[in-house]
Order: C-alpha cells, then sequence, then structure tokens
C-alpha cells in the first residue's frame, strides 16, 4: 500500500491545507455516500424487496379485485361523479401502506443495528462526514427502496385498472412515499432514542402500525366508523395520503377534506419527525 | 493558532499535527479528562498509556473531532475540531477501541464502502482496498464475510480501513486488547512497518509492552490527568531503577518480609502477591536477602518496565 503514502507535511500545503481541500467532497456529497452503503447492504437482502415489493401487491389486487369484490353487491365509496369500484377505493391505502411497511422494516431495527449492535453509525461518525448527514443519507435510501416498492405496486394498479385515472396513478406513488415518510421520521426519530431494545418495536408493529392500518378507512370510508374512533384515522398517515391517492384516482366526494389539508398534514408530520430524528442523531454521535 | 502554520515548509514541518493545552472533558460531574497538554510531531509514534476509565478514549475522541471539549484548547493539524471537525476527520485514520466493521459486507466491501466516505472515487478506492488487502495479509479474505474473520484478522482489518485515505495520523484506541500474543505480534509488525514509513501514529494501550514496543515518546495518564511524559527509557530511568527484585513469600508473610528488607533496596513495593524491590543490581539484592535467612518461594530479577513507573507514580497496578 503506502509506499506513496503521503508523508505528513509535504513540500507544497501543509497538513492543514490538504485537510481543508480533502473535506469538500464529504461535506457535500457525504448524506449520498451513507445512502450508497446502505443501499448496499440492502442488497443482502434484494430478494426479499422485491418479491416483497411485486408479490405483496400482487395478492392483494387479486385476492381483493376477483374475489372480495365479488361479494360486495352496494358500492362501499363514491367519488367526485358517484360510487366507485372497490378495487379504487382500496388501492391508494394499500399503496401507501406498502410505503409504511417499508419505514417499520428500516427506521427500527436498522436503526439500533447502527447505533448499538454493529456500531456502523459510529465507523460513519469517525470519517469525514457528519451526523445530520448520517441521517439524511438513511433517509434517501430508504426513499428508494420505498420509491421501488409503490412505484411496483402502480404498475400493478394501472395494469389492473384499479384506477379511475392514470394521470392520478403518476402520482399517487409520490404521495405513497410522502405518507410512508409522514409515519418513518417520527419513528426514526423515536427508534435513534433508543438506548436499549426491550420489545419497543413489537409494541410499535401491534399497537401503532395494525391500528393506524386497520381504522385508517382502509377496507371502508372512515366515516363509517363511529365517530369516537374516527381521531385514529386523522392522526394517520395511511388515511391522509390514501385520501390523496383517491382523490387523484377518482376525485373527492363533496364534504370530504381538502386535499391540500391531508398534505399539511402529511408533511407537518414528517418535518416534525425530521427536525427531531436529526437532533437526535447529533446529539449522540458528538 | 491558524497564524503558527504560516511560514517555508523547513518551520512546518517540526509544527505539531497535534497540540492540546488544558484539554478538559466532564460528563456532568464526572470529570473524564482534567486538563491534559500534550503535542504530538509529524512522523512521531505517541503513545497516551493508563489504566481503565483514565480517559485515554474520551481524550481520542476529542482528537478525532467526534467528541466536544469542555474547555481548554485543542488544534489537530492545525484545525480546531469545534469548527473544521469534517476537515480533521478527513486526515485522520481512526482505529476505535471497539471493532465497528459491517458485518454483512464482505472483507473488501468494507474497505471501500468505508473510502467513499472521504469522497474518494470508486476505482479508486478498489485499488486502494486490494493494496490494503495485501498490507493486512488479508488478500485471501478478501470476498469473505467480516463475522468469519478471527478477533486478530479484525483488528488488521480494522487498521487498513483507517489507512484507506491515507491518513496524516492514525489513531488507535488499544489496537490489541483482547487478542492472543501471536495475534499481538502479527499486528505490532504492521504498526512498525507503517512506523518506518513516518506515518503518525497516536496509540492508547494499558499494556506496557506495547507502549514499549510502539511509542517513541508517551504520557500515562491516569484519573484524566497526565502523570508523566517521556521515552519509554526515559520513564524507566526517571522513575524506576535499572533492574527488579520480584519475590514471593506467600501472600500471609509478603508485608513483614518487605519491612525486613526495607534497607536492601532503594524503594520497595508490596503487591498482594508479591514484594518488589527497586535495585541497579537485582542479583546482589537478591544474594542479600539469602544471607539474612529469608527464603522466598520464588525468585526473579528482571529489568524495570513501564508497570514499574506506573507503579511508582500511582500507587497501583495497570492491570488488575
Ligand atoms: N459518554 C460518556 N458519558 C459519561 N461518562 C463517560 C462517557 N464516556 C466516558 N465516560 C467516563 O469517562 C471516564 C474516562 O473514560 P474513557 O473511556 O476515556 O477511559 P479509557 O482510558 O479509555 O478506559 P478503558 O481503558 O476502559 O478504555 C470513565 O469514567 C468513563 O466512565
Ligand atoms: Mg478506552
Amino acid at each position: 500500500m503506502s509506499t506513496e503514502q503521503a508523508p505528513a507535511t509535504t513540500g507544497e500545503g501543509s497538513v492543514r491545507d490538504e485537510a481543508l481541500a480533502a473535506a469538500v467532497r464529504p461535506r457535500r456529497f457525504g448524506a449520498w455516500y451513507v445512502a450508497e452503503h446502505r443501499l448496499r447492504s440492502m442488497r443482502a437482502y434484494g430478494g426479499t424487496i422485491v418479491i416483497g415489493g411485486i408479490g405483496q401487491p400482487l395478492l392483494y389486487l387479486l385476492g381483493i379485485g376477483l374475489g372480495l369484490a365479488a361479494f360486495l353487491d352496494q358500492p362501499v365509496a363514491s367519488g367526485a361523479h358517484g360510487p366507485v369500484s372497490y378495487l379504487w377505493f382500496v388501492a391508494p391505502a394499500l399503496m401507501a401502506s406498502a410505503a409504511i411497511g417499508v419505514a417499520l422494516d428500516e427506521f427500527t431495527y436498522a436503526v439500533l443495528e447502527g447505533f448499538k449492535w454493529r456500531r456502523l453509525f459510529w465507523a460513519m461518525n469517525a470519517s469525514p462526514v457528519s451526523p445530520d448527514q448520517i441521517a439524511t443519507g438513511l433517509v434517501i435510501a430508504v426513499v428508494g427502496r420505498m420509491g421501488f416498492v409503490v412505484v411496483a405496486y402502480g404498475v400493478l394498479v394501472v395494469l389492473f385498472g384499479a384506477t379511475g385515472s392514470v394521470l392520478g396513478a403518476l402520482l399517487t406513488p409520490v404521495v405513497a412515499v410522502l405518507g410512508g415518510l409522514a409515519f418513518g421520521l417520527p419513528l426514526l426519530a423515536y427508534s435513534a432514542s433508543i438506548k436499549e431494545e426491550t420489545g419497543q418495536f413489537a409494541v410499535v408493529q401491534r399497537f401503532i402500525f395494525t391500528p393506524l392500518f386497520l381504522f385508517s378507512g382502509t377496507f371502508y370510508p372512515l366515516a363509517t366508523l363511529p365517530i369516537w374512533l374516527q381521531p385514529i384515522g386523522w392522526v394517520s398517515p395511511v388515511w391522509h395520503a390514501a385520501e390523496v391517492g383517491r382523490a387523484l384516482s377518482y376525485g373527492s366526494p363533496p364534504g370530504a377534506w381538502p386535499m391540500w389539508a391531508h398534505l399539511l398534514v402529511l408533511v407537518a408530520m414528517a418535518a416534525g419527525g425530521w427536525v427531531v430524528g436529526r437532533r437526535v442523531f447529533v446529539r449522540r454521535l458528538r | 493558532m491558524a497564524d503558527v502554520w504560516v511560514g517555508s515548509p523547513r518551520v512546518l514541518a517540526v509544527n505539531p499535527v497535534i497540540e492540546a493545552r488544558a484539554l478538559t472533558k466532564t460528563y456532568g460531574e464526572l470529570v473524564a479528562v482534567g486538563g491534559i497538554d500534550l503535542q504530538v510531531a509529524p512522523g512521531e509514534s505517541f503513545g497516551l498509556l493508563g489504566p481503565n476509565g483514565a480517559g485515554k478514549s474520551t481524550t481520542m475522541r476529542m482528537i478525532g473531532a467526534v467528541s466536544q471539549r469542555t474547555s481548554g484548547t485543542l488544534s489537530v493539524l492545525g484545525l480546531d475540531p469545534d469548527t473544521h471537525g469534517p476537515e480533521i476527520r478527513s486526515r485522520l485514520g481512526v482505529v476505535p477501541q471497539e471493532d465497528n466493521l459491517d458485518t454483512e459486507l464482505t472483507v473488501r466491501d468494507n474497505l471501500i464502502v468505508y473510502g467513499r466516505y472521504f469522497g474518494i472515487p470508486r476505482a479508486a478506492c478498489a485499488r486502494r482496498a486490494d493494496e490494503l488487502l495485501d498490507f493486512a495479509e488479508l488478500a485471501d479474505k478478501a470476498k469473505v464475510k467480516v463475522d468469519a474473520l478471527s478477533g486478530g484478522m479484525k483488528r488488521r482489518l480494522t487498521i487498513a480501513r483507517a489507512l484507506i485515505n491515507e491518513p496524516a495520523v492514525l489513531m488507535l484506541d488499544e489496537p490489541t486488547t483482547g487478542l492472543d500474543p501471536q495475534a499481538r505480534h502479527v499486528l505490532w509488525d504492521r504498526l512498525f512497518r507503517l512506523k518506518e514509513r513516518g506515518t503518525t501514529l497516536v496509540v492508547t494501550t494499558h499494556y506496557m509492552d506495547e507502549a514499549e514496543q510502539l511509542c517513541d515518546r508517551l504520557v500515562v495518564v491516569d484519573h484524566g490527568r497526565i502523570m508523566a511524559e517521556g521515552s519509554p527509557a526515559e520513564l524507566i530511568r526517571t522513575y524506576s531503577t535499572r533492574e527488579v527484585l520480584e519475590l514471593r513469600f506467600g501472600s500471609s508473610r509478603n508485608a513483614q518480609a518487605a519491612v525486613d528488607l526495607a534497607d536492601l533496596a532503594e524503594r520497595i513495593e508490596v503487591l498482594p502477591d508479591r514484594v518488589l524491590l527497586y535495585a541497579e543490581d537485582g542479583e546482589a539484592v537478591l544474594a542479600q536477602v539469602r544471607s539474612r535467612g529469608l527464603d522466598p518461594t520464588t525468585s526473579l530479577v528482571r529489568r524495570s518496565s513501564l508497570e514499574d513507573v506506573f507503579l511508582r507514580l500511582t500507587g497501583r497496578s495497570l492491570i488488575e
């Protein structure tokens, strides 16, 4: 190796000038290096990501489109122009749930692994990359995986005719990723603050994710729930992302929340999680 | 600090790469590092020798620009870690006390992925990874997952990883703790080579033999303070005698024996299991011990080591 190793002090520039020059790229691209590392690690379970990403929507769309929908003799939901097919109604909610499922996968154990079990974040931390870049890089990589999953979903949705608007089908994955981040970034902030794993993630899965999935107007309109259960939907990224997806697909029925209100909630949740999450990373690594 | 670096290259060469004054780190009430002064020159091999909890890792983390100092001044490569963390870290190589390799990647990918963090292009990372695998004698393990490596191999890989950016200073926090003697020697041999090539090394250890082997100059630290500074030979000369006579009388008799023998040595230390007599000529003292009719169960004459220096300075052993 270092037969050509640079001596500590070269004739031309001092070690100081070398350091000033060497940090230019990491300061600019550090987050992308972290994302690159994460994506490389994901290759280890790339098969699961691809098969899950295509298999899950395939099963849901087939099961609901061919099976469940055939039993429903009266329409469950309406759009701007009257009743819509059941498949149209559930597809945006399923897509958002898929993005949130990725967040649940990537922003829990993987975070503790980085801080504690394999201490990968500490290795990154000793390099020129800074703690906020580590957090950003993780998010970039997860958005990459979410992107793959929701685009696969979107393609199948179009193939199954599970949308009222092809243009809407193009935009829905973007909203689903936003939904994934609205759930995922607060979760990232929480995970990064955990010092000792004592089953918190199982709690998140069972008592947060599952209720949000079931009571978010995923399989029937939120308004059909008793009023005292509806607040679960109001704080649920699944519901907000699904409602935007539905509006894009077949238009909102009269009396629905405006699209911007849903988007505002999603952006607020994602931004809040992000601000806190970054801070937790910096605190913990410095 | 910056103006010190303005000058001719000849002057630069003698400027320290690391300079700390009254460097302090506290965690709440606890003083982890209590105001230390140190300087490391380019090309030097500098050691921090001290027992568990002395503040070695804390000092290394402050120098490595990953932990903010509480007070004092610190300049690394002529820069302040508070304001130029990424710049400093760009030119350091860090071997942490606890391995943090990516155990799910292969040995070679660990080096490549890490090189990317320094903004090194992929092709250059790959080329350098192969050179470093040769250097670390891990070329035949290139495609193996890190999980499958022995402790010594992991340590060598961590050192190789720390060299991926051709650092100006290589920081090693207890490089051989937990390794068997053979693995330690292999590792020392690699570090010697780096030293020969002029790499600046900063090493922490609580092994006196490691400090003697690797360090041109070292500080003895205890409770976050520097107790002494010098080359291993200087420290031994200053704080100990040339030889040490170790006697064992059995744990119940050691203390009494020490009283009886007090006049024979320049200094006596009573440890739970043995008595240490410090003298220029150990054999001569042993002969006198025998002539007094005292009959130790075992006796050993050896040269003084840094362990003795530490004992003298702190009244405690380095390793319990
Ligand atoms: N993050 C932290 N928070 C609180 N206390 C800390 C922290 N890091 C270190 N300490 C304390 O600071 C003191 C010095 O610790 P440090 O790890 O620097 O010692 P060391 O010389 O490296 O010891 P060892 O040989 O065990 O590695 C110890 O009392 C330790 O408990
Ligand atoms: Mg330590």
